[in-house]
């Protein structure tokens, strides 16, 4: 119980003009775990995933990776923590290949010969995507894309991956596939996976933290989640007494 | 990377410049080859910002202001020293500081790419009306009286390095600016297909994934920006040299735009492209101005124009596509089969 959490925030918080997108948020993750993050639409998950990252800076509030803070660290360099993220829409470089794209990530921290090889079996053994090494990604489809950058992010080889919806617009072979990718990733790196599908939540994940306004709503297993009223009403929109809720 | 990265474009440049300096000098008068030689040297220009706006994404509109500080530089320095190689150096070395300076401020200062047009040109507008109002006896460098609007008139010409009495004939100037020419091609090519030269493309393709992934796309482009100021400023040293004149005149907004032009019209994210559109331009503009009649900057208006809306890519990129009979899905892929190495689909892998 020495090590510090891999990510810990303490009293998150940003707005942007009066819009609070995440509120106070207290969240930990240990080395290795894998957690699911759900919400309806405007929760502030994918907010939550730019203060990971670095690509917003919280108005208010600490971010630590490794018990070390990044406030005042760069995008790239909150990467060299050890931080590689799915974004929702895939973020490729277009008109370079798929190798291309997964050996740029895997170059970053290895020689030349390594990243190689790091391409080599991403490409044939974790995504099997052999067959498109050569394609631009631009030429792919959505579902490929998909698989692309989670071959980009598993390049990288870092000790945290966030997922930002990675089974979005795949179709229920192709869901499994990505379920049993993100069950093997998780061995080596620890995950926190953005998901709405919940029969897909409940292959994936042991722990769900529900998102909600910006704040944390729950935080517990999966089945006690599932079964939690609130949770039932900020996705079905079930709320009284308020305007309509932005989900469902 | 393995042994597959394509060396034909770079055998073609080596071939097409010895072949230019053996043959043109034997068929072409001293008149002609000077013109050929202000080709060559506006071609380097057009290298330079091939590179940093084709391959690294950094739309410079000033991108003369290195020119011109590479003929200010040589021009003075040259003057001082009597001996030219320390000048010749200079040329590049200042501009290249000077781009480091101002790139410093842009890159991490996270200047967006509409600003960081609009700065770069009004730094050159600034070089421009700093040039022009130096004309005083009182502001020189050294012995070297900055002249102001009228310029730096009497530059003496590059001398073999150690040889300060042999100085370079108009044929040697030609030679000199065809090797030159060529070895930035060549340069630049090797760069593109290297480790730093695909993460620079990949900073173009997409900044925000390149640093998810841990690069630091501002160091990245500092250093793309610098190498294409020290290569303006060698077009400006050559340029110094092929007139023995400099004045303010490299600093305008016309030298500036002329570049992005010549882009335009071969092919932005390739290398010979700009060569092409470059010597094309110069060559139209020099054809019409012997015609008198003829509004030269009407004319060039208009080729801009037709450019735009008929060859969208350039002609560089529409050419190779018409060769490979199919159509271009990317810029970067069309270049590809006019250039052999491609920036798109590189030899990083595979």
């Amino acid at each position: 119980m020495m090590n510090p959490p891999l990510v810990e925030t303490r009293e998150l918080s940003v707005h942007f003009g009066g819009l609070q997108a995440v509120n106070n948020v207290n969240f930990s993750l240990r080395d290795g775990e894998l957690r699911c993050l759900i919400g309806p639409n405007g929760a502030g998950k994918t907010t939550f995933f730019r203060l990971l990252t670095g690509v917003h800076a919280p108005t208010s509030g600490t971010v630590a990776v490794n018990g070390r803070s990044i406030a005042g660290l760069q995008t790239h360099q909150i990467a060299r923590l050890g931080v590689g993220i799915k974004t929702q829409i895939p973020s490729l470089f277009d008109n370079l290949s798929v190798r291309e794209n997964i050996w740029l990530s895997a170059r970053r921290n290895h020689s030349r010969a390594a990243a190689n090889r790091i391409a080599d079996s991403v490409i044939m053994d974790e995504v099997g995507l052999g067959e498109y090494a050569n394609t631009e990604t631009a030429k792919l489809s959505h579902g490929l894309r998909q698989w692309v950058e989670l071959g980009v992010v598993i390049a990288q080889r870092p000790k945290l991956i966030l997922l930002d919806e990675p089974a979005a617009g795949m179709t229920g072979h192709d869901m499994e596939k990505t379920a049993e990718l993100i069950k093997r990733i998780n061995r080596t790196s620890a995950m926190i996976v953005v998901e709405h599908d919940m029969e897909f939540i409940k292959r994936i994940a042991k722990t769900v933290t529900v998102f909600n306004r910006g704040e944390v709503l729950v935080e517990s297993d999966v089945d006690t989640v599932l079964a939690d009223e609130r949770v039932r009403e900020v996705y079905l929109g079930k709320q009284t007494g308020r305007q309509h809720d932005t989900g469902a | 990377m393995n042994g597959s990265r394509n060396y034909w474009p770079i055998a073609a440049a080596v071939i097409a410049a010895l072949s230019a300096i053996i043959v043109l000098p034997v068929i072409y008068d001293e008149y002609a080859l000077l013109q050929l030689t202000i080709y060559a040297i506006l071609s380097v220009l057009a290298l330079s910002l091939a590179f940093i706006w084709g391959y690294g994404g950094i739309l410079s509109f000033g991108h003369a202001v290195f020119f011109g500080l590479g003929a200010y530089t040589y021009a003075i320095g040259a003057m001082n020293f009597g001996e030219t190689t320390i000048a010749l150096l200079l040329s590049m070395v200042i501009p290249a500081l000077f781009a480091a300076a101002l790139g410093y401020f842009l890159f991490y200062g996270r200047i967006s790419d509409v600003y960081l047009g609009a700065i770069t040109l009004t730094v050159t507008l600034i070089f421009f009306d700093l040039a022009s109002s130096t004309s005083g006896p009182q502001y020189r460098i050294g012995q070297v009286a900055l002249g102001g609007f009228n310029g730096i008139p009497s530059i003496p010409q590059l001398n073999v390095p150690g040889f300060p009495d042999w100085t370079l004939s108009t044929t040697e100037l030609f030679i000199l600016s065809v090797a030159i020419l060529a070895l930035v091609y060549i340069s630049l090519r090797l760069l593109i297909s290297s480790d730093f030269g695909r993460v620079v493309i990949a900073i173009k393709e997409n900044e925000v994934r390149a640093e998810l992934l841990g690069y630091d796309a501002r160091k990245y482009k500092l250093v793309t920006f610098v190498i294409g100021g020290a290569i303006a400023g060698l077009a400006g040293c050559l340029f110094a040299n092929w007139g023995g004149f400099t004045s303010p005149a490299v600093f305008a907004l016309g030298q500036s735009v002329q570049i992005i032009i010549w882009m335009v019209v071969g092919g932005v994210g390739t290398l010979a492209g700009p060569v092409i559109g470059c010597v094309l331009m110069q060559w139209l503009t020099s054809s019409l101005a012997s015609f008198g009649t003829v509004n030269n900057n009407l004319v060039l208006g208009g080729i801009l124009v037709i450019v735009v809306l008929l060859l969208p890519q350039g002609l560089v990129p529409t050419i190779a596509r018409l060769a490979r009979g199919r159509r271009p899905v990317q810029r970067l892929d069309a270049t590809a089969g006019a250039l052999g190495a491609t920036p798109a689909k590189s030899e990083v892998g595979a």
